[in-house]
Parts: C-alpha cells; sequence; structure tokens
C-alpha cells in the first residue's frame, strides 16, 4: 500500500492560517491502513487545528469529512455537499488523492496535509517497511523475491557490488546486502541459475513523463477513432 | 479572573483496578480534591488520543487516565495500549502550544486507594500550577462530520 506521514504540525498551521473554514478530508484506504490520514486522524487532526487556533484567538473553524478513496471520482462526488462554504480543503490523502481533489473542485485551495513516503508493507503494529518504487519493470521473478532497486543502495542489477563484509552493505554494516538474500533465497528454492541471466541497462527516460495506463478491455472506449 | 480557580479535572478510569481503588477510597473516607469528574471504562485499552483531545477542546485544565499495574491487565495489554496513546497524545498536546503536562497516565491496582487519592492530588496540584485552559468552559461540539453538514 501507499504511506504517507502527516506533516509538521507548524507546517500545516501555516498553511490553514488565512482560511476560515477548512474541511480536513481524510480518505479511508492506504492512509487510513497506515494510521495517517483515515476518518479518525482526520477528526484528531482537525481537533490540534481547532485548539490551536484558539488558544492564538483565530476566528477559524474546521470540519472533517472522508471518503472511502481521493483517488477515485465518484467518491469525491461524495464532497460536493459538504464542501459547500469551505474556503479551503486539508488533505490527508497520498499525494494522488490530493491531486484528484484539487481537480475535482478547482476554485477551493487544497492545502497538503502529508507527505507520501512510500509504497511498503505493514510490518508490524504501527510500522512500515519501504517495498516497491514503482520503476515499471519489475525484476522480482529473477530476484527471489527481493528488490534490489529498494533495497541495495547501488540499484544494483546484476548482482553485488563486491562490497559487501560478511552479508552486510559497505554502505551500513547495519544493512544487509540485498544480493546476498537474493543468493541464499535463491539457492533455498533451487533456482540458483536464474543469477545467470544479464539484464539490460534500466530505461530511466521513461519515469520522466507521467505514465497513462488503460486496462486491455477498455482499450475500445478510449481510442480516439472508435 | 475574580472566582478562584479550581481546576476540572477528567479521570477515565478502568473498572477493574483504578475505578475499584476510588470506590474504596471513598469507603476509607480518604481525603482528595472532589474537583475531579470519573469517568468509569471497561478497560483503560478503550483510550483513544480523539477523547483526549476532545476533552481538552471541552476546556478539562488535566485529564488523567489510570489503568491497572503493567502486566495485570484483565484483557492483557488494554492499559499498555492506553499507555502509548497517552504518550503519542502528550506529544500532540505539546505541538499545539497546550503543553503535556496537563495528561497524565497512572497505573493503580484495585487494592490502592491510597494511590489513587495521592494521584489526584497530584494531577490537582499539577493543574493549579499551570493555570486555567485557555479554551475556557466554552461549551465546544466535537468537530462536526460531513452528514450534519449535508443535512
Amino acid at each position: 500500500m501507499i504511506v504517507a506521514k502527516r506533516k509538521p504540525f507548524a507546517e500545516i498551521v501555516q498553511a490553514a492560517e488565512p482560511f476560515h473554514r477548512v474541511m480536513v478530508v481524510g480518505c479511508g484506504t492506504c492512509v487510513a491502513v497506515c494510521l495517517t490520514g483515515g476518518e479518525k486522524e482526520a477528526g484528531i487532526l482537525a481537533a490540534q487545528l481547532d485548539i490551536a487556533a484558539q488558544m492564538a484567538g483565530r476566528d477559524q473553524v474546521f470540519e472533517v469529512a472522508c471518503v472511502e478513496r481521493q483517488c477515485d471520482r465518484e467518491f469525491l462526488d461524495e464532497l460536493t455537499e459538504a464542501f459547500d462554504g469551505c474556503d479551503a480543503m486539508l488533505s490527508l490523502a497520498c499525494g494522488a488523492g490530493i491531486q484528484y481533489l484539487a481537480e475535482r473542485f478547482p476554485r477551493t485551495p487544497v492545502l497538503a496535509g502529508v507527505d507520501t513516503t512510500m509504497i511498503g508493507v505493514n510490518s508490524a503494529v504501527g510500522m512500515w517497511d519501504e517495498k516497491c518504487r514503482a520503476c515499471r519493470s519489475c525484476l522480482l521473478t529473477l530476484t527471489g523475491g527481493y528488490c534490489p532497486i529498494v533495497l541495495c543502495p547501488k540499484n544494483q542489477i546484476n548482482g553485488p557490488c563486491g562490497g559487501a563484509r560478511e552479508g552486510k552493505c559497505e554502505t551500513d554494516p547495519e544493512r544487509d546486502c540485498v544480493w546476498n538474500l537474493i543468493w541464499q533465497r535463491l539457492e533455498g528454492s533451487g533456482r540458483l541459475e536464474v543469477l545467470k541471466s544479464i539484464q539490460a541497462p534500466r530505461d530511466h527516460s521513461i519515469r520522466n513523463l507521467p505514465l497513462k495506463q488503460v486496462h486491455p478491455a477498455y482499450q475500445r472506449r478510449y481510442s480516439a477513432h472508435d | 479572573m475574580n472566582q478562584k480557580y479550581e481546576p476540572k479535572i477528567l479521570a477515565l478510569l478502568c473498572t477493574y483496578c483504578t475505578y475499584t481503588a476510588a470506590d474504596m477510597a471513598g469507603s476509607m473516607r480518604l481525603q482528595y480534591p472532589p474537583n475531579v469528574r470519573v469517568v468509569k471504562l471497561l478497560c483503560t485499552g478503550k483510550v483513544d488520543v480523539a477523547y483526549l483531545l476532545e476533552a481538552f477542546r471541552a476546556g478539562a485544565d488535566a485529564v488523567m487516565v489510570s489503568g491497572c499495574e503493567i502486566g495485570d491487565c484483565h484483557f492483557l495489554e488494554g492499559n499498555l495500549r492506553a499507555k502509548e496513546r497517552v504518550e503519542h497524545a502528550k506529544s500532540l498536546l505539546d505541538e499545539l502550544g497546550l503543553g503535556s503536562g496537563r495528561l497524565e497516565m497512572f497505573h493503580i491496582g484495585a487494592s490502592d486507594a491510597p494511590k489513587w487519592a495521592a494521584a489526584v492530588e497530584q494531577m490537582n496540584r499539577r493543574a493549579l500550577e499551570l493555570g486555567p485552559n485557555p479554551l475556557g468552559r466554552r461549551a465546544t461540539g466535537p468537530a462536526r462530520p460531513s452528514e450534519e453538514l449535508t443535512r
């Protein structure tokens, strides 16, 4: 899932300061699961902002709303009536949700309440580990399920750099060398031969432009001349 | 302020331990500040950061949460969860400027009535030192949910 982290409180206060009625908009999917931007967190942040505003003598009202997903248009439509009269929206969704909210309500200032940090897994209660950089060319079949793009500081895709010592990375003695882990896992599953294939240099230019993806079943619907 | 400041203290107590201790304190005729309002919970594991902030929004001068001694929770780890949440809420109170001193977690067993009386004394003293909650005694509702707005 997408993991995010709430922005520093002072930064949020400063961004919201010019507005009288601010709607704190949570998102009920990824950011709710990572305890950052769901309905409960939206309520907590609104309460914090309200107390801070009252203490500073600022005339501000903070309202709370939460939609299932801010990255889906039909859910954003639920906000149409609720947001009426608000001077700004403070979104706690990931970067995609914040942008889609701003697109849906172009006349309303949309403020970002979180920093999107990673695609990760819930490794323990309240803890997340990064697992994917959305590089668009997945190597996991060949690397025993360990991603060298995330886990190797040099992003090595054709084996270790040679700097590892006793299975630890030369950049940090606490960090496992991912190529050591890859070797061990492939050996354990009897698949070491997959390491003999050589990966071509990666095309980083594909990441310079935003991607649009259409499911094959919907190609007809979106083709220009149909 | 013309009126004498008497702190308004909210106490969220676990029914299995501190609530019983508070009850016993009454039976024992122990004297402690009367300005503490007790809310009985099935377990302090029910305590949420949202409740704690709401108490301060509503004008509480201090909030105390008291659960079982570590290792004694009727539900195994409710008091440990409450401890983590209270610590988190304290950090939120610090960053918004109200200060974490107005909130405290205690662990008081069912038989420890004197410890309860001492804890209330401690929170009352602290609330007197910190002065009134700057939000005052205004009745504030919770942040309005979207359902109300769309009505």
